[in-house]
């Protein structure tokens, strides 16, 4: 595929780079939310006819850039100048009026109209009496299409369209309102390698077009085939911005990791127990496919990969959450009825999920309720909840996981995020589960309270639970798994033992490159 | 995670242009229910023959002109992914201040009546569509409580005294009793709004505009779209028809009390949604709603005719509604179930 590098197209590139004449540049920009330094002054210069990667591992702060160019958050400072003017781009339409335009991995259409209509709702070309000239608006489609090198028909309603041909709806809009930077965020994540192939001449259309195209994404390979110059991030903080003919994948990688490599601690549990968790051949059609693994007793599983590689999924299928097509999740043994939830809690899982506000906890609700939440048959009587147990489960379990709290009977919105979190992990804790599946159990919490909810869990693991745990932050993973699973794109794709696993290698598997070719 | 739909429906893409028979049925919805009332009414006749007779199908075609106004507008604000449940009270206000002006003034021209009608509907809409939009209530609980605010309103400025034929001109009771080519008058009326309103509906930014809203809110946002301003309109336009609609109301029955058009706002969504309009908005047309009213009035006459119980009428109305929204969902479901394994199978070449 590297072909793209030296046809015309990369030629005008090149001219271009040659010429100290940028089209968009950021400068200094940072961007805090909060006490979370998003991005620590960033920079980048994008040029006309060049495809330029952004990459960084999961937070490192790509998102946030994306969205400073869509106008849809402002950075706190910096400057960004356009063809060497000073430009706000202060909302999504003051980006697009400055002619940046962005398509994200999932395009915001509207699925009852027509493709036609979704490129031009609010400025439909008009005939006598501000009536919508329709014939006009198909054939101002078909000719961005013609441009594109796509056929898709302007008049079929948007909804059933594939996500690529969505994208290419999006890029239809673009270029219709003379977009000259196109910013890109995981065009690929949801496509095949047709629709690939297919993006990638667009990209190269749109380049020759003069058009200046930012690509953002975890597929490497990718970005070395179609990009001509690439800038990392990490951490909220820019790393280098170098030629892609003067760099290669592992430097990347590198750089995109960074720190230096953590030494993994002992877990505490061995890999010799009774298996937990069978899982075979589990399969959601469209989300992940194919997936087989097991957790024995006392050991830590992790499953990595990158933020939409289908691992929240995974566990919210093995939970009974969401259906799944195929496969078989056995607990002990014994095969757990498939798309219940109470079923995986009679059996002995506990589920601490992602947002802990939206799903694991009732903010509203006082600390003791929220923790009695998952037991309350154990502390009914005659149908009844008896206030004295649930206070003595609640206060027992807030020593043990050293809660600070005023009361027991505030609410939880009253706690940090780190207490809050402890609270989740009580309350399932207190039904005393054979595995625990925790899904991103750090995010957003203090390194304090971080080190002790470690601490907890390799305390379960030494009384014979098992955990599965999904967790994007790579130290985490390497300092308390006995063992990683690696997902990417829905499929399993490599595990590692602790021995084995570095962040190389895991992010390596993760951006789907072959482990044999590792260095 | 919501992306789950999109990624499921990806496999419809171009590389399949023979698009599966269940999606096509969507886009004839109307040609559906013309064929469900053209096999309602000869079925009728069969058994009752004097329900094709001239004075039925009369009664037929005068009967839903007050609910299709209705559903029209009711259909512009369930577009938009709101609802408007004012619409009988404003009925029932509208017939009766339209009757206090003919009581003070007899001699005001039909028009005018029909005008003041108008601006009595397109009053409430202002306030509804104001609170809804502006002050960002949702409409359920906004309408929901201004159903029962301007019903109050009617009851007392009614204070027990009707209003009946001796008080209304002849030219005016006309308009609800005459025939202009064989179909009364109120129903041309009906049927003239049916055409200008399913004719902007189709080919104006703003109406454009507002499927745009109610097929996908966020990116109506992102698109620049004054979605505030169009769920406003879509709310006077609603109150206006309703206004036009309770004048005719008062035309045809000749009397008004206080509970003149009580139940309406519920035929009036009920015949948006018999008639293929979403309810979450996004899609449907002006033509299905009207002929949803007129199929649930058929069937109504139907059972009347056949000697079933006014009971049944009810609940064959209720369960066309339920039908319709479990088709829409039932087509929903199936089609992302068809989409998601062709998506999987050509990701697998």
């Amino acid at each position: 595929m590297s072909e793209g590098f030296i046809d015309g197209a990369a030629d005008a590139a090149r001219d271009s780079l040659d010429t100290p004449k940028p089209l968009l540049v950021v400068e200094h920009a940072k961007k805090s939310f909060g006490a979370v330094h998003a991005l620590n002054d960033v920079s980048i210069e994008l040029f006309r006819g060049e495809a330029h990667a952004l990459l960084g591992e999961n937070g490192a702060g790509k998102s946030t850039l994306v969205k400073i160019f869509a106008g849809v958050h402002q950075p706190d400072s910096g400057s960004i100048f356009l063809d060497g003017v000073r430009v706000q781009l202060s909302s999504p339409a003051a980006a697009r009026d400055a002619g940046v335009s962005v398509i994200y991995q999932e395009p915001t259409l509207f699925p009852d109209l027509t493709v036609a209509e979704n490129i031009f709702m609010g400025r439909q070309p008009l005939r006598s009496g501000r009536r919508i000239n329709r014939s006009e608006m198909t054939k101002l489609t078909k000719d961005a299409f013609d441009r594109l090198g796509v056929t898709i028909d302007p008049s079929r309603a948007a909804r059933g369209l594939s996500v690529a041909d969505q994208q290419i709806v999006e890029i239809a809009k673009s270029i219709s309102f003379n977009a000259q930077v196109i910013i890109m965020d995981e065009p690929t994540a949801a496509l095949t390698e047709v629709e690939v192939a297919r993006l990638f001449d667009v990209v190269k259309t749109l380049r020759a077009q003069g058009a200046a195209i930012m690509y953002v994404s975890h597929r490497l390979s990718e970005v070395f085939d179609i990009c001509q110059r690439v800038t990392i991030l990490r951490d909220g903080a820019f790393v280098k911005t170098a030629l892609i003919g003067e760099t290669n994948i592992d430097d990347v990688i590198r750089s995109m990791v960074g720190r230096d490599v953590v030494a993994a601690q002992s877990a505490g549990g061995g890999t010799d127990g009774a298996n937990v968790l069978e899982v075979e051949r589990l399969t959601r059609e469209g989300i992940f496919t194919d997936i087989s693994f097991n957790v024995r007793a006392g050991e830590i599983v992790a499953l990595a990969g990158l933020v939409g590689a289908g691992r929240t999924e995974v566990a919210r299928g093995i939970f009974g959450i969401d259906r799944i097509d195929a496969g078989t999740v056995k607990i002990d043994g014994k095969k757990l009825k498939s798309g219940s939830p109470v079923a995986a809690m009679n059996a002995g899982i506990g589920f601490v999920p992602e947002d802990r506000r939206q799903q694991g906890l009732v903010m509203e609700m006082a600390i003791d309720r929220n923790v009695a939440l998952a037991s309350l048959r154990g502390l009914s009587h005659l149908g009844f909840i008896r206030k004295s147990s649930e206070r003595k489960m609640a206060f027992d379990w807030s020593a043990r996981l050293r809660l600070k709290y005023g009361r027991l009977s505030n609410t939880v919105m009253t706690l940090s995020g780190g207490n809050q979190q402890k609270v989740v992990l009580a309350k399932w804790l207190a039904r005393e589960p054979r595995l625990l599946i925790i899904d991103e159990p750090t995010r957003g919490i203090d390194i304090g309270t971080k080190a002790e909810v470690h601490r907890l869990l390799t305390e379960l693991v030494k009384q014979g639970v098992a955990v599965l745990m999904i967790s994007s932050e790579m130290p985490e993973v390497l300092q308390i798994s006995d063992r990683i699973l690696v997902l990417c794109e829905g499929r399993l794709i490599d595990e590692f033992s602790r021995e084995e696993a570095n962040e190389t290698s895991i992010m390596r598997a993760a951006t789907g490159l072959a482990r044999t070719s590792a260095a | 995670m919501s992306q789950h739909l999109d990624e499921a429906l990806s496999g419809a893409a171009t590389a399949n242009p023979k698009t599966p028979f269940i999606l096509k049925l969507v886009r004839f919805r109307e040609f559906a229910i013309l064929l469900a009332l053209v096999l309602v009414f000869v079925g009728t006749s069969l058994k009752n023959t004097s329900f094709a007779s001239t004075s039925s199908i009369q009664g037929l075609l005068s009967g839903p002109a007050v609910i299709i106004l209705i559903a029209v507008g009711e259909t512009l604000v369930i577009i938009t992914r709101n609802v408007d449940l004012t619409v009988g009270s404003v009925v029932g206000l509208s017939a009766y201040l339209v009757g206090d002006v003919y009581v003070h003034y007899p001699h005001t021209p039909v028009l005018v009546a029909l005008l003041v009608g108008i601006a009595v509907g397109a009053a409430c809409g202002l306030v509804t569509g104001t609170i809804v939009a502006y002050a960002r209530v949702p409409s359920l609980a906004v309408t929901l409580g201004l159903l029962y605010i301007i019903r109050g309103l009617d009851a007392v400025i009614v204070n027990a005294v009707q209003i009946n034929a001796t008080s209304l001109p002849a030219g005016f009771i006309g308009v609800g009793a005459n025939n202009f080519i064989g179909i009364p008058i109120m129903m041309w009326i009906a049927i003239i709004v049916v055409a200008v309103v399913g004719y902007a509906m189709r080919n104006f930014r703003a109406t454009r505009e507002m499927y745009a809203i109610g097929s996908n809110p966020e990116a109506a946002l992102l698109a620049g779209i004054p979605v505030q301003r169009r769920i406003f309109s879509a709310f006077v336009v609603s109150g206006a028809l309703a206004g036009l609609a309770g004048a005719l109301w008062l035309a045809e029955f000749a009397t008004v009390g206080s509970t003149a058009g009580t139940g309406y706002e519920l035929d009036a969504v009920a015949a948006a949604v018999v008639g293929g309009v979403a309810i979450f908005g996004g899609s449907g047309t002006i033509l299905g709603a009207a002929l949803g009213a007129l199929f649930l009035n058929t069937i109504n006459q139907a059972l009347v005719a056949g000697g079933v119980s006014s009971f049944w009428d009810q609940a064959v109305a209720g369960l066309l509604l339920v039908l319709a929204i479990a088709l829409d969902r039932y087509l929903v479901v199936r089609s992302e179930r068809i989409l998601r394994v062709e998506g999987r199978d050509r990701g697998r070449h």
